[in-house]
């Protein structure tokens, strides 16, 4: 059937400054760039390209521009160009619209519509340059009461304290799977994780064998509803573990990692064989209610002997305050909540732009939920789902959060340039992919490199800001909402985060 | 409030009527450590994980003996042991079990055998719901369940892998729907006959040929020489029809999507 959809970008190449050298051509996965020879120039298809700007940064001559295909259809401001081509390409294949990375359409991001205080005059701004500046996190439950003895100049804690994890800044590598992303990009996040301070998060995917002794102190291991790559061994291995219940792009859904990206290697590293399709059932099926995930969360202490924290990630959606409330009455130790703009290796996009509530909403009325039932201090929680520089980070923070996960902003530290395109396993970046040429492109110390280079930089201004607030610890910014005014928003949504407006 | 008895160097016995859970699996984890091969648990009832943390880098096993109803979970995450029920056992009786054997002189609840991926499961009488949901195998690891009577709805729901054989031993004919929905590995044996509604659309029925009936015949025996009071003998089993379940495909969603 003819296609009636037409190019997403335009190719430009200036013919004068292109040397015929075609590292374009090796560069795209998806064919977009070939040779002609008997013209001896190159010939570019539209149709093709994704947008990922792979061969515009590697064109030794900088001779290519991609930019978004001039054409369009008569502007509607109803059916928007998307709209109909997504409609088209429907009509053609009779499919649902698969898509990847986080929710692309214009919500309000509050973000940006948060300021943040300064000290002026009284109570001093802070030096983080000269004084100390404390970001270590501690994440777990934290006793009611703490029963400290002093004797002999020496401090004695009575009570029997959770496990928790410590981390030197709030910064987290969101779950991740292999299967979903590289080898080389799954090694690069845990080298960067222990160079950092931090932890990555292993996604459904498993824990390849080899990685275990030397990255799983530094991993947190997730458990999903397909119980992909899980045995005794994995669980004791990581730092923590993470129940996944929901995730941000895709609430309510499973998740199904297509047969081409289960290699050989991935399957082993899910137990699975190799070619199947991965898929992993919308709800755990032995998790039907509260109870059931108790019996999970206890289950896994069991496995592990009571000596890791037991976080549960779920999606931010409606009435989710409530049931992260029963979460936290079910033994959970650590609270993961995802936004809308989450991202994801593949989701059916009507989920994606549809499902769940703003991260920035969801953090303070969970913190405000927990809080006003006495049992804040049981759980630590991680936002994630749209978090894109070291400001969103620290009004997480003044919200309620702990700490925050980062997986796209991870990504997009690799090389990844939010094409879209995870899904195809065609990453010309090398990033999402399992085809050994293009993940072969990916240097995981380099990549390893570039990300704990990230976490430096917005550790530094994290510090900066906090000393900006006259603040010398985290832990005292910590759903400290006095610190954060809103600037253009309704009545109800500064209620619902929390905060005064702007001049207040 | 710990009752214990060691019998010898090996061999312990474990009252369990105080104990609560995780006072009991504090018991069978230190008895492994101090290098106890086997522990009968009197009593029991309703405690959970049993034989959960049991999990040590180096691989001890040990073999439990429990007498009465253990509770939930038991035998989740199992990496080797082989824990045997003289009694019924309740939900999620090995739940993403890894290596060991379970044997329960009685019926299993809700989701036996739930993500299961290694290790072997007998079961003398029925089992609940959920049976062997997305059950799965790799490499040389294939997990096997055999149940002696009959399940309930949903089994081997997004089945991966494995073997499930449910011997009906009764003869009273599988009344169970949706088997197998979204099944993509592993095989189903059916002692008698299922009609073409009560599986599910990715599930192909076809009879049992002679590679299968070997297969058959080897966890047959392996049911029979735990369970004799069954009171039959293998080729009483054996001399009867069987159907084989497998995916049709296994890909079963990959012409859901475009892009």
């Amino acid at each position: 059937m003819k296609s009636f959809v037409f190019p997403e970008f335009q190719i430009i190449r200036d013919e004068e400054k292109c040397g015929q050298c075609r590292g374009c051509e090796r560069q795209c996965a998806f064919g977009t760039h070939t040779y002609d020879p008997v013209a001896d120039r190159l010939v570019s298809d539209d149709y093709k390209c994704v947008g990922c700007q792979r061969c515009v940064v590697f064109c030794p001559k900088d001779a290519i521009v991609v930019r978004p295909s001039p054409s369009y259809y008569r502007p509607n401001a109803s059916w928007s160009r998307e709209k109909l081509e997504d409609l088209k390409k429907q009509a053609e294949t009779g499919g649902v619209i698969l898509t990847g990375s986080g929710n692309d359409k214009p919500f309000c991001i509050y973000w940006d519509h948060i300021v943040l205080n300064a000290s002026q005059v009284t109570n001093p701004s802070i030096d983080p340059l000269r004084e100390p500046m404390e970001l270590r996190t501690f994440l777990g439950a934290k006793p009611d009461v703490m029963d400290i003895t002093f004797k002999d100049h020496e401090v004695k804690i009575n009570t029997k304290l959770s496990p928790n994890i410590m981390v030197e800044t709030p910064i987290l590598f969101s779950a991740m799977s292999y299967g979903a992303i590289s080898y080389n990009a799954f090694r690069a996040l845990a080298m960067a994780a222990r160079k950092s301070g931090t932890f990555f998060n292993t996604g459904e995917g498993g824990l390849p064998r080899e990685m275990r002794e030397e990255f799983g102190k530094y991993a947190i291991a997730q458990v999903a509803s397909g119980r992909y790559g899980i045995d005794a061994e994995y669980l004791n291995c990581a730092a923590a573990i993470e129940i996944k219940v929901g995730q941000g792009a895709k609430p309510g859904i499973g998740g199904h990692l297509p047969g081409e990206k289960v290699s050989a290697t991935v399957a082993r590293t899910r137990m699975i064989p190799q070619g199947t399709d991965a898929i992993s059932p919308a709800p755990h099926h032995d998790i039907y209610s509260i109870e059931d995930l108790s019996m999970l969360i206890t289950a896994l202490k069991e496995a592990t002997n009571y000596e890791k924290p037991i976080s549960v990630k779920i999606a931010a959606v409606h009435n989710f305050a409530a049931i992260a409330s029963g979460i936290v009455r079910a033994g959970a130790d650590i609270i993961a909540i995802d936004g809308l703009r989450g991202g994801t290796g593949a989701a059916p996009k009507v989920i994606r732009d549809n499902v769940g509530i703003p991260i920035e909403l969801a953090i303070s009325s969970l913190d405000r939920r927990l809080r006003g039932e006495g049992i804040r201090n049981r759980c630590s929680i991680i936002a994630a789902g749209g978090i894109r520089c070291s400001a969103d980070v620290i009004k997480a923070i003044a919200l309620g959060a702990d700490a925050v996960y980062i997986g796209s902003a991870a990504l997009i530290a690799m090389g990844c340039t939010l094409c879209q395109k995870c899904y195809t396993d065609k990453c010309n970046w090398g990033i999402c992919t399992q085809d050994p040429r293009l993940s072969g492109r990916l240097n995981t110390d380099i990549a390893s490199q570039r990300l704990s280079n990230l976490i430096a930089a917005w550790s530094h201004e994290i510090a900066e800001m906090l000393g900006g607030m006259g603040i010398n610890a985290l832990e005292s910014l910590r759903g400290n909402r006095d610190h954060l005014r809103g600037v253009g928003l309704h009545e109800w949504e500064l209620d619902v985060l929390g905060i005064k407006g702007a001049g207040e | 409030m710990c009752k214990t008895v060691p019998m010898d160097a090996n061999v312990a016995e474990i009252d369990a009527t105080d104990l609560q859970t995780k006072e009991l699996n504090d018991l069978l984890r230190e008895m492994m450590l101090s290098g106890i091969k086997k522990v009968n648990i009197r009593n029991v009832c309703g405690q959970r994980y049993i034989g959960t943390r049991l999990y040590t880098p180096e691989r001890l096993t040990m073999d439990i003996d429990i007498f009465g109803t253990p509770g939930n979970d038991l035998a989740a995450f199992l990496f080797g042991h082989k824990i045997t029920v003289h009694g019924n056992a309740q939900d999620g009786v090995g739940n993403t079990m890894d290596a060991g054997e379970v044997v329960v002189f009685g019926r299993a609840g809700d989701i036996l055998g739930f993500s299961m991926r290694g290790g072997e499961i007998y079961v003398r009488d029925n089992c609940g719901y959920r049976t062997a949901l997305h059950m799965k195998e790799y490499d040389n690891k294939r997990p096997v369940l055999v149940i002696g009577g009959r399940a309930q709805d949903f089994l081997g729901e997004y089945m991966a892998g494995g073997i499930v054989i449910i011997l009906d031993l009764q003869g009273l004919t599988h009344q169970s729907n949706f088997i197998g929905t979204g099944m993509h590995g592993g095989v189903i044996y059916l002692r008698g006959s299922v009609n073409s509604n009560q599986v599910g659309n990715q599930v192909a029925v076809s009879p049992i040929d002679e590679s299968d009936r070997s297969v058959l015949d080897h966890y047959v025996s392996r049911f029979l020489e735990r369970f004799p009071e069954v009171g039959k003998n293998k080729d009483e089993i054996m001399n009867h029809s069987f159907v084989r379940l497998t995916p049709k495909s296994k890909r079963p969603y990959n012409k859901l999507y475009t892009y």
